[in-house]
């Protein structure tokens, strides 16, 4: 690597946002033409890095070198002007237009003031050639998949004459044999001399494609090194080597005899036989990268999608819920991620918010008993201590824990078995963070068994008696509390779902 | 404080209580009793019809086909009582079901293909418009039993029929979205429709409800104006949403859905109707009542825009 050119110097980039320090003094070398591989958990800091070479976060302080030209931020159009183009998850493409019309969008080229289609049309179909693409520059982007759409927008970076190409997972909403043609494309723009810098959780392909990899962690570089010098298990281990900070409530076994749920070889919904079996009183955790099917599996036990194939027992029972509302009537309560989207309705009251998925028991004769109503909100505004002046205060006005807990008396309201928990902790504060896992230990104390769902892995070691991983849809590993250990959860996740638990490996 | 919190939450009566004041200054005639009960008889049927709107709209959609459907329910109980000689009241009530119908394939429409409320009602505001047309050969059709006249004309004591047919209507929107559970429905699925599917309400069956409501409504507007006006017009309902909508949203109704109370829509409606009842006072062409009442409703609904954003603002901090 001696005396390399940079394409792109980031040094000491710091950026906090209230509360979080999202990069902290971060310096990052981008040699001029190789594929930088640029790894981390979720909210390691990846986003906002590549965010601010793009000019839409501007950093609180450090300098980014283009080309031997200092800058203290970017704008997006400067990002342009230095060749900076970033491919992100969700593409930039207009759908109802063509291949062409969008390579060129924003810079058409024209005879007078109409614009010259031909001449469009050609050139891109010279630089589809040129990149080894066979699309039709006639097509409409709504008629290709999702691999060719990424081609287009790859092209459309390279038309732009990008000199360093990001790219935020691209791998990801990508089926096996179009991910081997993006690397074909992404070498093929190696070769020419484009800087690249890749972004993505699946480590395999980190080790296919890059020259050098970047580690970040909450927020800090932790290491850069050649990726012929190093290998999955060391990346693991830099990626979550983090220390146990929060503090989690000391668990008991409250694990009882009786099986309170067992799915039988779920399908449906991105999933592919799962199967399980849970005890009452257990809280089971699932791990797993984004998108690797643990909110799909949620859904399905909780009525929200449906299964296509297996079965799920509960009680002893066959259960096969139609709807929320024939999970709920089970006894299953779902606390969604999304709290904002799908948790509260923000501009109601509290009490309102609370007694929604029990209010039918609340009536009778269709009409509501206002002053039960108001005796079980104050009863979980005291025992969840929901802190607020009063219960008619539109849940907008509450804080993120808070508005959090009204989700949880919601469900806890509806009196269920089972608590599917999706990211309870997510966005909140680390103090309500604490509040939520004693309620939980609380319940399944009292015997509930919770199902909790998170990305954050000293969370769910702090609090499940077991662990199982989901990668693609699949069960790719299950991992005992005794046997807790990050970087084995880790490479469960990071597997390609191509090795799969069968019910009898199970317990 | 407390007192601007309250003219702040009757604002809409407070502005009533002002146009009500000019009014009775500057027209002597408006303040007689007669032309009170007047002016209520007349704003009956806006009432009745914005109540049914106030529901669709609490759900963030809208009911564009209030007005053909009133023109529809004339034509149609018209003709079956002078030309299939039906009995007055079965002749209503054929039109009522048929409204009501007509009002649940809006819903059903709406909730299960998906396309916007706007243009599902659009299409059948224009579908009911020409089959009006159609069934009365574009003619006015009069000269109904005389126990007919009593829904629109008649009073108990001096209270004239129709406004008592409103106030029961009124109360029976409130009593429903303020005591009953699926009446908070409407709330919870105008709030956040994700978050109440994954609550357990049905939101399909809350739409159905929301448009089958005011169909019905609808329909019940256009009886009284059949018996108030004793002759069906092919466009008697004509431009009627319109003025549903404005009174629905003058009562605070939020028209991205989730906010909204029966109570402020009485405003609404009395606040169009005193309008109405005054311009005609003052001698002042209907041309100009029109630009007037377009210009009421764009304030009205540019204050629930800075409300809105005003509260965005505030979460955000």
């Amino acid at each position: 690597m001696a005396e390399k050119k940079l394409a792109l110097k980031l040094e000491n980039i710091t950026k906090s946002y209230p509360g979080v320090v999202a990069l902290n003094h971060v310096t990052l070398e981008l040699v001029e033409g190789e594929i930088h591989a640029l790894v981390g958990e979720n909210g390691a800091g990846k986003s906002t890095l590549i965010k601010t070479c793009a000019g839409a976060e501007i950093p609180d302080s450090g300098k980014i070198i283009v080309e031997g030209n200092e800058f203290s931020a970017m704008t997006p159009k400067f990002a342009e002007n230095c060749g900076i183009e970033v491919i992100y998850q969700e593409f930039n493409l207009v759908e109802e237009l063509s291949v062409a019309e969008n390579i060129f969008l924003g810079s058409e080229i024209k005879k007078g003031f109409i614009i010259d289609k031909k001449a469009m049309v050609e050139s891109s179909r010279k630089l589809l050639q040129e990149l080894n693409i066979s699309i039709d520059p006639n097509a409409l982007i709504k008629d290709l998949t999702v691999g060719y759409q990424q081609m287009v927008e790859i092209a459309k970076a390279f038309s732009k004459n990008a000199k360093i190409l990001i790219m935020d997972e691209p791998s990801a909403p990508l089926t096996n044999a179009e991910v081997e043609r993006m690397f074909e494309l992404v070498d093929k723009l190696k070769a020419k001399g484009v800087s690249i810098i890749y972004i993505s959780h699946r480590l395999e392909e980190i080790f296919r494609l890059s020259d050098r990899i970047t580690v970040l962690r909450d927020g800090k570089e932790i290491k850069t090194m050649d990726t012929s010098s190093t290998n999955i298990d060391e990346l693991v281990k830099l990626m979550v080597g983090r220390e146990l900070e929060e503090t989690f409530p000391s668990r008991k076994n409250t694990i009882r005899e009786e099986t309170l749920l067992e799915a039988n070889n779920l399908c449906g919904n991105g999933l592919r036989d799962v199967s399980f079996v849970l005890k009452r009183g257990e809280i089971l955790g699932f791990a797993g990268l984004i998108g690797a099917g643990r909110t799909e599996l949620a859904e399905l036990i909780f009525g929200a999608k449906k299964k296509t194939s297996g079965q799920i027992f509960f009680k002893g029972k066959e259960i096969s819920p139609q709807s929320p509302k024939d999970a709920i009537n089970y006894g299953i309560a779902l606390v969604p991620e999304d709290r904002k989207r799908q948790g509260a309705v923000l501009p109601m009251a509290i009490r309102e918010n609370i007694s929604m998925a029990s209010l039918e028991k609340l009536s009778r004769f269709f009409m509501i008993h206002k002053d039960e109503e108001k005796l079980i909100a104050n009863t979980f505004k005291d025992s969840l201590q929901i802190k607020t002046p009063s219960m008619e205060q539109a849940v907008n006005n509450l804080s993120g824990g808070n508005q959090q807990k009204v989700v949880l008396a919601k469900w806890l309201a509806t009196n269920p078995d089972l608590i599917i928990l999706d990211e309870p902790t997510r966005g909140i504060d680390v103090g309500a963070k604490h509040e939520i896992y004693k309620i939980m230990n609380d319940l399944v104390e009292s015997g509930k068994t919770i199902i909790m769902i998170s990305s954050e892995m000293p969370e769910l070691m702090g609090m499940t008696d077991r662990i199982i991983v989901l990668a693609e849809g699949k069960m790719t590993g299950e991992v005992m509390r005794n046997e807790f250990d990050q970087e084995l959860i880790m490479s469960y996740a990071s597997k390609n779902g191509s090795k799969t638990f069968k019910n009898g490996d199970l317990l | 404080m407390k007192a601007l919190n309250l003219i702040k939450k009757y604002a809409m009566f407070t502005v009533l209580a002002v146009i009500f004041c000019v009014f009775s200054i500057t027209a002597p005639a408006f303040l007689q009793i007669s032309n009170l009960l007047d002016l209520t008889r007349q704003t009956s049927m806006l009432g009745i019809a914005a109540v049914g709107m106030t529901f669709v709209v609490l759900l963030g959609g809208i009911d564009l086909s209030i007005g053909s459907q009133i023109s529809m329910i004339n034509v149609v109980t018209a003709f079956l009582m002078i030309s299939g000689g039906v009995n007055p009241w079965l002749a209503c009530l054929i039109g009522l079901i048929m409204t009501t119908l007509t009002g649940f394939v809006n819903g059903w429409i709406v909730a299960n293909i998906g396309i916007p409320a706007i243009i599902v009602t659009l299409a059948t505001q224009i579908i009911l418009q020409g089959a009006a047309y159609k069934i009365c050969g574009g003619l006015p059709i009069y000269g109904f039993p005389e126990e007919f006249s009593i829904v629109g004309q008649g009073y108990l004591w001096i209270i004239p029929i129709p406004v008592i047919i409103m106030f029961v209507i009124f109360g029976v929107g409130s009593f429903t979205l303020n005591k009953t559970y699926f009446g908070r429905y409407f709330y919870a699925v105008g709030g956040n429709e994700e978050a109440s599917r994954l609550s357990g309400i049905k939101i399909k069956n809350i739409k159905y409800l929301a448009y089958t409501l005011s169909g019905f409504f609808a329909g019940v507007a256009g009886v009284v104006m059949l018996s108030r006006t004793n002759s069906a017009q092919p466009i008697a309902g004509q431009g009627f949403e319109f003025d549903a909508l404005t009174a629905a949203i003058l009562g605070g109704v939020s028209v991205t859905g989730g906010s909204g109370k029966i109570s402020n829509v009485v405003a609404g409606t009395l606040i169009i109707g005193v309008l109405t009842n005054g311009f005609v006072l003052l001698n002042i062409d209907s041309y100009t009542q029109m630009i007037i009442k377009g210009i009421v409703l764009l304030l009205a609904v540019g204050y629930d825009c800075m409300q809105k954003n005003r509260k965005v603002k505030m979460a955000a901090v």
